[in-house]
C-alpha cells in the first residue's frame, strides 16, 4: 500500500505549503541560515520582502516571530529541530504564554537525520513542546501530509510546533486521501482488532508495513497515523483500546514525553490496556544511515511486529 | 495621539507615579522597587510627549508600541497606566495578588495597554524587532519603543537583536537603556560589568545619545530627538540612580526586589510628598 505512492519528504510538504499559503498577504516566513534545508527557501524565492533573515540567533527569531504576531502577521519559523530546543524558553514565555500565533517548523527531527549523528537528532522536541499550554504538537508522516496540515495551521487560535524530517520515506497518503487529515484528529490508516499501532512520523509506514507482515501471520493490527500529539485525538484512542484490547505506539522519538508518553497517559486514566513502545528509549543516537540507525536502536519494522505481538501477548 | 505634556506637568506626573510605585510594592509586599523608579522618568518622558496611542482604545492596531523588557519594574508600567487612566488606583493596589490586572511582571494578556509579556530578560528588543518589520510591512510610520536594563545587556539575545535590528535597517526602533548599574545580587560592576554600551552599540550600527535619565528637559530632549529619526535604529542610555526618590533605596541593591516595610514607607511616603 504505501510503495504505491512513491516517497516523499516532510519538509518538502512544508515547503510547498508555504507557497501555497502565500496568497494570505499576512503570513510571514522567518529564517535561521537554514532555509535551504527546511524549505523556506522557496516561500523566500519568491516573497523575500516576507521572508526574514535572523541569522544563526534561534532565540532571536522566536521573540522576532512573536513580535510579528501581535501586530497581525502570520510568522512560520523554521530552522532544525535541534535547533528550535536552543529557544525552549523563548518559545515558553515569548509565543505559549500569551498565546500568540507563531507557527514553528524544526526540521531533521528524529534519529532518521542519521548521518550528521546524535547532536543534530532532536528525539525530544515534541516531548518538551507537549508541556506548553496552548501548543499544538503535530508531526506529519510524509510530504503530502506535512503539506496539508501546514495548510491547516493558519486556522489554529495559537501557536504551534511541527517536527518534519530530512529524508524521504514511502508515502502513506496520496492526492485523496490528504483530505481525511484534520489537526487533533488521528487517522486510521489500516482496520484491525487484535492490536492498535498508534504512530506518527516516519513509523507511520513502518507500522503499515509491520501491519501487513502481521496479517500475514493472522494478525489484524489497525494502524492510526496520530499526526497531531496535541491536543491528542483521546476519542480515537479510547475507541481502538477498546475495540483492539492492547496497543503498541511507534515514534522516531524519545519514549520519555512523547507519543507513546501521551497514549500511556490518557490509557492510565481511561481503559488500562496493555502498551509497548517502539521509540529511542532514553539514549542518544550515533551518526550512520537512518535505516541502520533504526535496526541499532530496535525501531525497526521487525521491531514493531515483535512489540504487536507482546503486547497482544499481555490482554 | 501624542499628550505633548511640558516639563513640569511631565515631573509631577513622575512624582505621583514614584508615590503609586511605593503604595503598591508595599501593599502586595513583594516587588521590584528599585528599577521602577530608576525607569520612571524616562516612561512618563515617552508617555507624556511624543508616545502616540489612544488611551480609551488601547489595542489601537496602529499605535506606537512601548515594550517594557525589564518587566520586573511593572510597578513603573502600572503606575503610568493609571495616569492615562488605562487601569484605576484599585488595580494598583491588587498588584501581584490572585486574579490581580497587575501582575507581577508585566502581561500582555492581562492588563491593557501592555505590548509584551515580559518577565524573562532579553526578549523585549527582539520582539520590538518583530513589531517593527510589521510596521514597515504595513507602511506604517508607528514607532516601536523597547526599554531594557543595563544588567539586561548581559543576556546574549540582546545584541542577537542589536545585530538583527541595523541588518533590517529598522528605523523606527527606539531602545532605552535605564542604566541604574545594579541588578538583582549585587551593583553591575561586581557581577558581570558591561562596559562602554554606548561605544557598543555604535559598533554595531546604531546611534546612541546618552543623558541624564533623571532630567526632564534632557529626556523630553532626546525622545523627540530618537522620535524624529528613522535613518536606522537608534538608542538613548539613560544614566538613572536605582531607586531614585527614596534615600534609602537610591543605589541599594537590596531594594532591587524587596519591598518596604511599614517604617520604610511612611519615610517613603514623607520623602514623595
Amino acid at each position: 500500500m504505501s510503495s504505491l505512492s512513491g516517497n516523499g519528504a516532510s519538509r518538502d510538504g512544508y515547503g510547498d505549503a508555504l507557497l501555497n499559503l502565500a496568497n494570505n498577504p499576512n503570513i510571514v516566513v522567518l529564517e535561521a541560515d537554514l532555509g535551504k534545508s527546511t524549505k523556506s527557501c522557496h516561500f523566500r524565492n519568491k516573497f523575500p520582502e516576507r521572508t526574514f533573515s535572523i541569522g544563526i540567533a534561534e532565540q532571536n527569531m522566536m521573540l522576532v516571530a512573536a513580535g510579528l504576531a501581535s501586530s497581525g502577521k502570520i510568522p512560520m519559523a523554521s530552522t532544525f529541530a535541534i535547533f528550535t530546543e536552543r529557544g525552549f524558553e523563548q518559545i515558553r514565555n515569548g509565543i505559549a504564554r500569551p498565546n500568540l500565533k507563531v507557527h514553528i517548523c524544526g526540521s531533521h527531527g528524529g534519529i532518521h537525520t542519521g548521518s550528521d549523528g546524535s547532536s543534530a537528532q532532536s528525539v525530544e522536541d515534541l516531548a518538551i513542546y507537549r508541556t506548553l499550554p496552548n501548543m499544538t504538537v503535530i508531526h506529519p508522516a510524509d510530504d503530502i501530509s506535512a503539506e496539508e496540515l501546514t495548510m491547516q495551521l493558519v486556522d489554529l487560535e495559537g501557536p504551534s510546533y511541527m517536527r518534519t524530517i530530512r529524508n524521504k520515506v514511502p508515502r502513506s497518503y496520496t492526492n485523496n486521501t490528504k483530505q481525511d487529515l484534520i489537526i487533533g484528529k488521528g487517522n486510521v490508516l489500516m482496520e484491525g482488532e487484535d492490536v492498535v499501532i498508534i504512530c506518527c512520523g516516519v513509523m507511520v509506514s513502518k507500522s503499515i508495513d509491520a501491519s501487513i507482515l502481521l496479517k500475514n501471520e493472522g494478525i489484524n493490527a489497525a494502524v492510526i497515523d496520530m499526526h497531531t500529539l496535541k491536543p491528542l485525538d483521546e476519542e480515537l484512542i479510547d475507541t481502538w483500546s477498546k475495540r483492539c484490547g492492547c496497543i503498541v505506539t511507534a515514534e522516531d522519538h524519545s519514549i520519555i514525553g512523547g507519543l507513546g508518553s501521551a497514549v500511556a497517559e490518557h490509557n492510565s486514566r481511561t481503559n488500562l490496556v496493555p502498551v509497548e513502545m517502539i521509540g529511542v528509549k532514553d539514549i542518544f543516537g550515533q551518526s550512520g544511515d537512518s535505516e541502520e540507525l533504526f535496526e541499532e536502536m530496535s525501531m525497526a519494522i521487525k521491531d514493531i511486529v515483535q512489540a504487536a505481538k507482546k503486547s497482544i501477548g499481555r490482554k | 495621539m501624542p499628550l505633548k505634556l511640558g516639563t513640569k506637568e511631565l515631573e509631577k506626573m513622575a512624582l505621583s507615579c514614584r508615590i503609586n510605585i511605593i503604595k503598591m510594592i508595599h501593599a502586595a509586599q513583594s516587588g521590584h522597587p528599585g528599577g521602577s523608579l530608576s525607569a520612571i522618568d524616562m516612561i512618563v518622558g515617552l508617555y507624556g510627549t511624543v508616545l502616540n496611542i489612544d488611551p480609551s482604545n488601547p489595542n489601537w492596531e496602529d499605535r506606537d508600541r512601548f515594550i517594557m523588557s525589564k518587566g520586573h519594574a511593572s510597578p513603573a508600567m502600572y503606575s503610568i497606566l493609571n495616569e492615562l487612566d488605562i487601569i484605576n488606583e484599585q488595580d494598583l493596589m491588587s498588584f501581584r495578588k490572585l486574579g490581580s490586572v497587575c501582575q507581577g511582571h508585566v502581561d500582555m494578556n492581562w492588563t491593557n495597554g501592555v505590548d509584551f509579556s515580559a518577565g524573562s530578560l532579553g526578549m523585549g528588543l527582539s520582539f520590538g524587532l518583530g513589531c517593527s518589520l510589521a510596521a514597515k510591512l504595513d507602511n506604517s510610520n508607528r514607532k516601536i519603543w523597547v526599554m531594557v536594563g543595563d544588567g539586561e545587556t548581559q543576556e546574549g539575545q540582546l545584541w542577537e537583536a542589536i545585530m538583527a535590528a541595523v541588518f533590517h535597517s529598522c528605523g523606527n526602533l527606539k531602545l532605552i537603556v535605564d542604566k541604574n548599574r545594579i541588578q538583582n545580587d549585587d551593583f553591575v560592576s561586581k557581577q558581570m560589568e558591561v562596559g562602554d554600551l554606548k561605544g557598543k552599540l555604535e559598533s554595531f550600527g546604531w546611534v546612541v545619545r546618552e543623558i541624564d535619565g533623571h532630567d526632564m528637559e534632557e529626556i523630553c530632549d532626546a525622545i523627540n530627538w530618537a522620535n524624529t529619526g528613522i535613518e536606522g535604529p537608534m538608542a538613548i542610555i539613560a544614566n538613572t540612580i536605582k531607586g531614585n526618590g527614596v534615600s534609602y533605596m537610591e543605589n541599594n541593591p537590596s531594594f532591587h526586589g524587596k519591598a518596604p516595610n511599614i517604617e520604610e514607607f511612611q519615610i517613603a511616603m514623607e520623602e514623595l510628598s
